[in-house]
């Protein structure tokens, strides 16, 4: 990946070797050409299968150098031996992100090459600009991109107990294997993450056997942490959490901010409207936990579903990219919104409709992964026709979204709770339901029609047999 | 018919063991995305993996019995007690007695899972291996008690199948038996990335199987202070201490021998040696009931030997030739002396010790598999060539083992064997390499091959 920063006039002069004696005709033409030179990122490399992250042992060239394409440039320490890393183009090493010692993760930026020596300033002073934000040690540096930085993928919309757990956690719990706190009793992977992590078993809430620690139960401390952000005993090489504002600062948008705040003003300019529904999510629920063991997700089935609808309300899946017609699109690409660290990506389930819910929830891994490692190209997060933005996992029980340009839709899912409900027999019981609220373009897109694809949805949801196809 | 090995040993583990292999394999998903592949999460049907292991016991039994009878051997069902020289009486439960002479007793009865003091087998929450092999249940957490072979084996299978294990070992470091370096070498692969735990140098003095909802408590002592450690509470436990002899009732005090600890003694040519020293005439054991080295084929080997001595041709058999092997992921093998074992022999004889390794990683094969995590080592004498140790913990190591076993079954040298030409790309060529880099001294001859000038 390169970005585009620097335009630049170029004279190109004839190399030595090239010049003819005086008197014949030079060969090149001395005209001015505009060339678009490129500071390249040069990426820590994956060096095994099983890597994240590797420390640099040295630099064995410093900055300034010269490099040529297959020179050796750095070594770095992967988890199984020091590795000389090469250097893919020509150039100039023009700045080191990561120095020596420090541990980058795979995919980051580790240094600046530039093509010619008049770029190596000004890859430096990008390189300036672009740490300043990011602490040098031990976390990986931020690099500026419009690709998405590092990536925490929110968990499906699972009831607010799992989030509950957590903060729980951190009180005191009688269970009766402990013999009233005296003794923690935890299985032998729950022991393991909790000294690979940080995490105190003592207080931790076993719901295992007879009051038990498992494994999960320390993945929910640390999943509490993480949203808490505050969580002491937490592994330390996790990105810096947004905390570091600085009140009273001015921050500039970074690429990718900016690109979300020119979206959402765009977006003003679209005649919007919302139509709230609440599903009953307990068969999707069992479904969920089924098929969970094939590595089936909610965000997959909830894509899945949704696209369904969509076959048969394609007027939903349509758009009005000129103002005064309906795009009809051939695919139904649905886009799940995700948050990362200081920004917003939406990796695209392209034909969700036609795609085994298996396979998809296999491709949405992919996408998760990589846009963790900004490997994401752009046909794989613009090309969405239809958006889903999901809320839940935080409580959040009803919310409206922001009409991406470009699509007529988008659904802002809800968390799903237990909810006492009247039936029409006079009867009251227990069901878990989530709302959700679909926000659309009301030029291609009017009430009925979102109405019935909506009502078409929560039967699909309620009766989710469909969907393992 | 069949003993321990068919019916509770060998054969149904190791369906249970190609059961965890590929379920570990389609689980490992780094391992599979390095290769390029992408596999759905996989699960499996408890019931249908015991059945793929009772039905195998079941035909090995039968393919057995069939070639036995095939050949004329006459099958008496019964439990066997010798009367006298030369007699043997035998009978079932609430059936008539008979009588039967024969030229030869050879007595193979085997052995069963030796369950320490203290401990209450239930058969279902606090089993042996006999239980474990049908697997019936397959629980969240398993404490295993003893980390040799069988324990090692089993805990392959378990954590395979989706259960967490804790290991309780007596000695001070795990899986005692093994050449130390191997040792380590299995821990960090067979150990730590995997949902175990340990205890070491402790005993499980008590263990009570769950009841009433309860889970099972096991209290660990220190082994050598003896003071109260820890206690456990898991939802099973697996008692693999070790195999205790089976020669109750087998009537020995009628010709005057008595077992030791349970063991019949015997000399190198499995005679049975009786109370005061001598030989019993025509009384020979053989197996696990002996005691001299507990494996299925040294069972065989054993009986080899006696039979060709029946019919007239002495053989003695070479225990220290006999292989060894462990099912686990990856396999681990032996034969001959560890590394401490050899190091003892040559300062008590005077002789010097030399070691070759070699790790998986050189060999291409492994890293074509993306199963480069191994190790193997020689250990010989550089002043004679002799072999006298091999040990390899890797892929296939079971079947590799044979050229060195067979090495020092013929008594063949490092020197003789160098130049012996391995396919490729194979995981022989792990053994090609340890010999190849083998230093003898060079005034030792070859024994093929014309001399070789000074």
């Amino acid at each position: 990946m390169s970005s585009h920063l620097l335009h630049s006039s170029f004279i190109p002069t004839a190399p030595p070797s090239l010049r003819r004696r005086p008197g014949c005709a030079s060969p090149l033409p001395r005209t001015p050409l505009l060339v678009q030179s490129k500071i390249r990122e040069i990426f820590m490399p994956a060096l095994s299968s099983t890597m994240t992250e590797g420390k640099i042992v040295s630099w064995i060239k410093s900055e300034g150098d010269k490099l040529s394409k297959g020179e050796s440039v750095v070594v770095v320490e992967s988890d199984k031996a020091d590795m000389d890393v090469e250097s893919f183009y020509d150039g100039y090493l023009a700045a080191i992100v990561v120095d020596e010692g420090l541990s980058a993760a795979v995919g980051s930026t580790i240094a600046l090459l530039a093509e010619t020596e008049e770029e190596i300033a000004l890859a430096i002073a990008q390189s300036k600009k672009s740490s300043s934000s990011a602490p040098a040690a031990p976390a990986p540096p931020a690099p500026t991109s419009d690709a998405p930085k590092v990536f925490d993928e929110m968990p499906s919309p699972a009831p607010a107990v799992k989030a509950s757990v957590g903060t729980n956690a951190l009180g005191s719990a009688e269970h009766p294997a402990s013999e009233g706190g005296k003794r923690v009793v935890a299985s032998p992977y729950a022991k393991k993450l909790a000294k690979d992590f940080g995490v105190d078993l003592k207080g931790v809430f076993g719901s295992g056997p007879n009051g038990r620690v498992v494994a999960k139960d320390v993945e929910a401390v640390l999943a509490a942490a993480k949203l808490s952000g505050g969580g002491a005993k937490v592994q330390a090489s996790e990105p810096p959490k947004p905390s570091g504002v600085e009140l009273g600062s001015v921050v500039q948008f970074t690429t990718m901010q900016g690109a979300v705040s020119r979206n959402m003003v765009e977006s003003l300019a679209v005649p919007t409207f919302r139509v709230g529904y609440t599903f009953t999510t307990d068969a999707l629920d069992a479904l969920y936990k089924k098929i969970k063991s094939k590595g089936v997700t909610m965000t997959a089935l909830l894509a899945k579903a949704t696209a369904l609808a969509l076959v048969k309300h394609p007027i939903v899946n349509s758009s009005c990219r000129d103002g005064k017609s309906f795009t009809y699109n051939t695919h139904i690409n649905v886009a799940v919104a995700v948050a990362i660290d200081g920004g917003l990506i939406t990796p695209v389930l392209q034909d969700a409709d036609k795609v085994d819910i298996y396979t998809l929830s296999r491709k949405w891994k992919e996408l998760v992964d990589k846009a963790r490692a900004k490997q994401l190209q752009p046909n794989e997060y613009t090309t969405g026709t239809f958006t889903l933005s999901n809320l839940g996992m935080f409580g959040v029980d009803r919310f409206d979204a922001i009409l991406p340009p470009g699509t007529g839709a988008i659904m802002a899912v809800g968390a799903s709770q237990p909810t006492v409900v009247g039936t029409k027999d006079g009867r009251i019981g227990m069901k878990t339901q989530m709302q959700v609220n679909v926000t659309a373009d009301h030029r291609v897109i009017y009430g009925a029609d979102l109405a019935a694809f909506l009502q078409t949805l929560s039967k699909i949801i309620e009766d989710p047999k469909d969907l393992t196809f | 018919m069949g003993g321990t090995c068919v019916n509770r040993g060998c054969v149904p583990s190791k369906a249970l063991l190609a059961v965890s292999g590929r379920m570990r394999e389609l689980q490992d998903e780094h391992h599979m995305k390095a290769l390029g592949l992408q596999v759905a999460a996989a699960g499996y049907d408890r019931q249908a993996v015991a059945d793929h292991a009772n039905n195998l016991a079941s035909k090995i039994r039968g393919n057995l019995t069939n070639s036995l009878k095939a050949i004329g051997v006459d099958i008496l069902t019964g439990f066997g007690t010798i009367v006298g020289p030369q007699k043997v009486k035998y009978g079932k439960v609430g059936f008539s007695e008979n009588v039967v002479t024969a030229k030869d007793i050879i007595i193979a009865t085997g052995s069963v899972p030796f369950v320490p003091k203290g401990i209450e087998i239930d058969g279902k929450t606090v089993i042996t291996s006999d239980h474990a092999l049908k697997l019936e249940f397959v629980p969240d957490w398993i404490a295993i008690v003893g980390s040799g072979y069988i324990g090692l084996e089993f805990s392959d299978v378990y954590t395979a199948l989706g259960s967490e294990v804790t290991f309780i070992e007596a000695m001070d470091q795990l899986m005692p038996g093994f050449d130390p370096e191997i040792g380590k070498l299995a821990q960090r692969v067979l150990i730590n990335p995997r949902k175990i735990d340990y205890y070491t140098g402790v005993f499980a003095t008590k263990i009570t199987p769950a009841k009433d909802g309860k889970p099972v408590t096991i209290e660990l002592i220190d082994a050598k202070t003896k003071e109260a450690k820890d206690t456990l509470e898991v939802d099973a436990a697996l008692i693999a201490t070790g195999r205790a002899p089976f020669t109750k009732g087998l009537g020995l005090n009628n010709i005057n021998v008595e077992t030791q600890r349970g063991f019949v003694p015997v000399d190198d040519r499995m005679r049975v040696i009786d109370a005061d020293g001598n030989l019993v005439p025509h009384v020979y054991c053989i197996g696990d009931a002996n005691g001299k080295l507990m494996l299925a084929h040294t069972a065989s080997a054993q009986g080899i030997s006696v039979i060709e001595q029946l019919t007239g041709k002495d053989y003695v058999l070479n225990h220290l030739s006999i292989p060894a092997a462990c099912f686990t992921h990856p396999e681990i093998s032996m034969v001959g002396l560890t590394e401490p074992q050899a190091r003892e022999k040559a300062e008590k004889e005077g002789f010097e010790i030399s070691i070759a390794k070699t790790s998986f990683k050189a060999n291409t094969k492994a890293l074509a598999e993306n199963e480069g995590e191994g190790l193997a080592k020689l250990i010989y004498r550089p002043d004679t060539g002799e072999i006298l140790g091999v040990h390899i913990l890797g892929m296939h190591a079971a079947d590799l083992i044979h050229e060195a076993s067979n090495a020092i079954a013929l008594g063949t040298r490092v020197q003789d064997i160098k130049f012996a030409v391995h396919a490729h790309p194979t995981l022989s060529e792990v053994l090609d390499e340890l010999y190849k880099s083998a230093k003898v001294n060079p005034h030792v001859s070859k024994s093929v091959s014309e001399p070789v000038s000074v």
